[in-house]
């Protein structure tokens, strides 16, 4: 591991002040470590912001839940509030890794990351997320840019998701047997705004499937996913999994997710 | 005294390793330690053109740099094979050289070209990153299939073909297979696996100057093996100066047979920066360079009957052993391998030929099993492949192919002293509810859902080995074990044993068998392993030869330490050595019912005199002290056996497999202790299920291992594996005093083609390449679904 300079922030506003292009923000550090021992990244600058209180916790309102950046994937899995108001994102942060890695790993960090197999990302799709920084709220559609790629700048921080609360949804995935990432995921959110399908794992970036999410608004019924075609092109092929599989795959989890609703 | 052989005493190991107590490699410092780092060839086959040293000598902490020009002027020898086997037309074994720093060529990635010491461990990493190698690379051969025709890896191997060996008469299965009804064939790959001990390869060297000793302190399954070919082979010491010790050791499944390159380099390095060196394999190198298993082509063809006799079996089988051949390297895929191709059955006429080629990948050597699991995989696939081509059922084609009668001699070499084939697969088949089984596929299938079941029979031949007989098939070594049973004065025994306990529980099984022989509480009994300066000498652990053969040198070291005791105890009776009976830990003389513990006589011992009277309690002869040694030779292998049964549930949406039902059913003989036995089993099972559902190590075509982390290879885990229904059979052993089969290596050899079968009959036949991931199994469910379509 390369050299760097350790910061812990106070607040978000002196996290921000210290973020240049050559840093990064440390919660879980569950992807920062490992990539930076690996020397596959280094830093000038880490700012640990895990002792800025006001980015963790969880806020159920009437129609959302707001999770805060830094709040532990644990902390979601076994909140009672998540698990009333949206029992399937629970679930999904739940499935996260292993113990070792629920219990560092925060939400903020999965969704900055934007690893093209990470579980949330298919949640913020679904479940109509807004992401807020300490700038501006986005969309989550706007958020996810590419393989590894949001439109976070720099100096900004992800303060807390906040999450529609749906009608109906579920999460089901494929985990790689290796390294228990999703090699497909989908998460299908019956809204009455309309249907979402996140899908993750598949492409190089979380996507909405508007065909399967098309097909739902007709018939939200398993059955109604058989006719739906969908294209292998621009699918991830790797040794645990070709494209045509993962092809095949998203329509098999998505009926589950179907069925689980 | 109730005995201690058969009953369930909880392992004195637990406490330290389930506290976190255990001492290993890795846990030793010694003070002023420099630290290694070893630069590794980036490319599966290169020629070295150049190696730069000069900027990271300048590094901040380096102390010294070392490549294999250091190696090859100080003339330390490189890593051997242990085993010279010869080919079918008489020609022996061709070997390349492998130098523990590579000085000309590398051939494989990963192979070390030189080493970095430095204060630090990070100090060392960044000297290592300033080390410039200047290489040219070359085509590499990664592709068993097409390494015989391809280049050469090795000057002077042609065809890159280490030996072409035949076991068995060609000519003869020739005519047994024109006499058959029906020729069953099948072409399979043995996929390449990677041990994955849960404790990385680990040395601490000390150096000390003034006695010019060194002590290596490795993650081994043999020290002493290690110290005789680091001192014969290697010229880094005598024996005599040169001490290595194996403390805790965290599993080696057959990857710390080996005597690797960094603890050559790191002892002689240190006698020549006369400083302490630790080196510590972090995960990826474990990958990458702890030796592999399996990785084998084979074309078998079984020979039948209409009504499903066996008349003949042919293995053809190309046997990777990567870059260079190591110490069980040539032999695991020939003796280990090619005598239990025939499988429990009696087969009038069979071959193995097997072709081991070099290739520019790690090197390949035994891995749990060893040839066996290689050798049962085939067997068992084919048989499980005629009972369907005949429409007999799996059980029924077994059953009418066993032995029955016993000593048993096996088609290819085994004389099998001992077995009943037929009690283990009846017992597997009721423990499992076989003949329910159409009723759970139905129940599956109402699901959506298929369901499998598979069948296996195996014996196995471990306990290696008889010394004059490995000797003559070309091992190096004798394959005997030595114990050494001391008494100390106040009555405790330390058993010191030339075994390895890396997770075999040796530190309970033994103290019970020594317990059991002395009549002392077992808590008197403490046990010694893995280190060259205590105990005489040892062949370690592997091949499930610690009780066996190692055990067995305990129970004879013990019995003369009762013979020795028995003489005494009769002078202190006034009594003759034959009117003394040893029982319960007591010598009594039946006419007088006089007594001496074994504890008093032990003292007696010791101490032989008495105030103001001179007068000895030892016979005249006998030496003070109760101290006795044994060099075990068993008189043959030892022969487990038994049965599996397992049930899957495929979904055929997803093709995932669902392990739902495992059965075993094992013959190891007498069991010691069946607590231990069953967590062996239970280990076993997990690795073979694993070879079967999701271990694969994949190298791509410039030789790169694609799997070289736990993101990509994938081991089995907990929540793949079913609850295990296990039941033993019993047939002792009858080439050893306690009546012990081994027990380690079976859960491994039969759980592969077990689960295997099952799948394959889950799919209706179709056959599938192991490891059977969801995608294939995905896959041939379409095909058998368009298939089932068109019948229609």
């Amino acid at each position: 591991m390369k050299t760097f300079n350790y910061h812990s922030a106070k607040d978000v506003k002196e996290a921000s002040k210290l973020a240049s292009s050559n840093s990064a923000f440390l919660a879980g550090g569950m992807t920062t470590i490992p990539s930076m021992k690996l020397g596959l990244a280094s830093y000038k600058d880490i700012i640990d912001i895990k002792r800025i209180k006001k980015l963790s916790g969880i806020k159920v309102s009437g129609k959302t839940v707001t999770i805060g950046a830094t709040t532990k994937h644990s902390e979601v899995a076994s909140s009672k509030d998540v698990k009333k108001a949206i029992p399937s994102l629970a679930a999904l942060a739940e499935g996260i890794g292993d113990p070792q890695v629920r219990n560092r790993g925060t939400i903020g960090g999965s969704i900055a990351n934007n690893d093209p197999a990470a579980d949330y990302p298919s949640a913020c799709i679904a479940l109509n997320a807004t992401i807020h920084t300490n700038n501006r709220s986005i969309d989550a559609e706007k958020f996810f840019r590419g393989m590894f790629e949001t439109c976070l700048k720099s100096t900004e921080v992800i303060e807390a998701i906040e999450f529609s609360i749906p009608e109906k949804s579920s999460y089901q995935k494929l985990p790689n047997p290796a390294s228990r990432y999703a090699i497909i995921g989908v998460y299908v959110a019956k809204h009455k705004t309309g249907i979402n399908v996140g899908v993750t794992g598949a492409k190089s970036c979380v996507y909405n499937d508007k065909d399967l999410a098309g097909a739902l608004t007709k018939n939200f019924s398993s059955s109604a996913i058989d006719s739906v075609k969908i294209s292998s092109s621009g699918m991830n092929s790797d040794i645990h999994a070709s494209s045509d599989y993962r092809a095949n795959m998203v329509k098999a989890f998505a009926k589950k997710a179907v069925d689980a609703c | 005294m109730a005995s201690l052989v058969g009953s369930r005493v909880e392992r004195k190991e637990d406490k330290r390793f389930l506290t976190g107590k255990g001492r290993y490699t890795s846990d030793i410092n010694i003070a002023n330690q420099t630290y290694a780092i070893f630069i590794r060839s980036p490319h599966a086959r290169a020629k070295i053109k150049k190696i730069d040293t000069s900027k990271a000598l300048k590094s901040s902490g380096v102390v010294e740099i070392l490549t294999g020009e250091h190696i090859a002027q100080d003339k330390i020898g490189g890593l051997i094979a242990g085993w010279a086997i010869r080919s079918e037309d008489g020609s022996e074994m061709k070997c390349p050289a492998n130098p523990p720093l590579a000085k000309d060529s590398v051939n494989f990635v990963g192979d070390p070209v030189a080493v970095v010491f430095a204060e630090t461990l990070d100090e060392a990493r960044l000297a290592a990153e300033l080390v410039k190698v200047d290489y040219k690379v070359l085509k590499a051969v990664s592709n068993l299939g097409e390494a015989m025709n391809s280049e050469a890896i090795h000057d002077g191997i042609d065809k890159n073909l280490c030996y072409d060996w035949l076991l068995g008469d060609r000519q003869k299965t020739k005519e047994a297979f024109d006499k058959a009804d029906k020729i069953i064939k099948l072409d399979i790959v043995n996929n390449r696996l990677i041990p994955n001990a849960m404790e990385p390869r680990a040395c601490v060297i000390d150096y000390n100057t003034a006695s010019e000793e060194i002590t290596c302190y490795t993650t081994s399954q043999n020290p002493h093996l290690s110290r005789l070919i680091m001192s014969a082979f290697g010229g880094v010491a005598p024996e005599n100066k040169l001490r290595v010790v194996a403390p805790d050791v965290g599993g080696g499944f057959g990857s710390k047979i080996n005597l690797y390159n960094e603890e050559i380099v790191c002892s002689w390095a240190s006698k020549k920066i006369e400083r302490p060196i630790k080196w510590v394999a972090e995960r990826t190198e474990s990958f990458l360079t702890d030796t592999h298993g399996r990785d084998h082509i084979t074309h078998a063809e079984l020979a039948v009957t209409n009504d499903g006799k066996f008349l003949g079996f042919k293995n053809e089988t190309i046997a990777n052993l990567g870059a260079y051949a190591r110490v069980f390297g040539t032999v695991t895929p020939t003796y280990l391998f090619g005598p239990c191709a025939t499988g429990v059955y009696i087969m009038p006429a069979a071959y193995s030929n097997v072709k081991a080629v070099y290739t520019n990948t790690a090197p390949v050597d035994a891995y749990r099993g060893a040839g066996r699991p290689e050798a049962t995989y085939t067997i068992e696939r084919i048989v499980d492949k005629a009972a369907m081509e005949l429409g007999m059922d799996p059980i029924e084609i077994r059953m009418k192919n066993f032995p029955t009668e016993f000593p048993f001699k096996q088609t290819l070499v085994h004389q099998i002293d001992s077995g009943d084939y037929v009690a283990g697969l009846n017992k597997a088949k009721e423990m499992a509810d076989y003949d329910g089984f159409a009723a759970r596929k139905k129940e599956s299938e109402s699901k959506g859902k298929l369901r499998g079941i598979g069948v296996t029979s195996y014996f196995e031949a471990c306990g290696i080995a008889p010394s004059p007989v490995v000797m003559m098939l070309g091992c190096g070594v004798g394959l005997w074990e030595s114990a050494e049973v001391r008494f100390n004065p106040t009555g405790q025994v330390t058993v010191y044993t030339g075994s390895h306990s890396h997770g075999q529980s040796h530190q309970t099984t033994f103290a019970q068998i020594a317990a059991d022989e002395l009549g002392v509480p077992i808590e008197n009994v403490d046990v010694v392993h893995g280190d060259t300066d205590k105990g005489t000498f040892g062949m370690g652990t592997y091949g499930s030869r610690s009780l066996t053969v190692g055990g067995i040198a305990i129970v004879n070291a013990c019995k003369k330490i009762v013979n020795k005791g028995k003489r005494i105890a009769a002078k202190m009776l006034e009594a003759s050595p034959d009117e003394v009976d040893f029982k319960n830990g007591e010598f009594v003389v039946a006419k007088s019912n006089k007594k001496k513990t074994i504890g008093e006589v032990a003292f007696a011992s010791y101490l032989p005199g008495v105030r103001d009277e001179v007068k000895s309690p030892l016979p005249e002869g006998d030496e003070p002290g109760l101290i006795e040694s044994s060099f075990f030779d068993p008189a043959n292998f030892s022969f487990p056996a038994g049965s599996h049964i397992c049930e899957v549930e495929i979904d055929p949406e997803t093709g995932h497999v669902k392990l739902d039902k495992y059965t075993a059913v094992d013959d190891f003989g007498t069991i010691v202790n069946p607590l231990i036995v069953e967590g062996q089993v239970h280990g076993g099972l997990a690795q073979g299920i694993g070879q079967a559902l999701y271990e694969n190590a994949q190298y791509d075509d410039s030789g790169q291992l694609i799997t070289a982390s736990y993101m990509d290879y994938t081991m089995p885990r907990a929540d793949d594996l079913p609850d295990f229904n296990l039941g033993f059979t019993c047939t002792k052993a009858t080439t050893n005093p306690l009546g012990v089969k081994g027990c380690g290596e079976a859960g491994t050899i039969a759980a592969t083609p077990t689960v295997m079968n099952a799948v394959i009959n889950a799919l209706g036949g179709k056959e599938i390449s192991l490891p059977a991931t969801a995608e294939k199994v995905w896959k041939a469910c379409k095909e058998m679904k368009k298939s089932n379509a068109k019948a229609a």
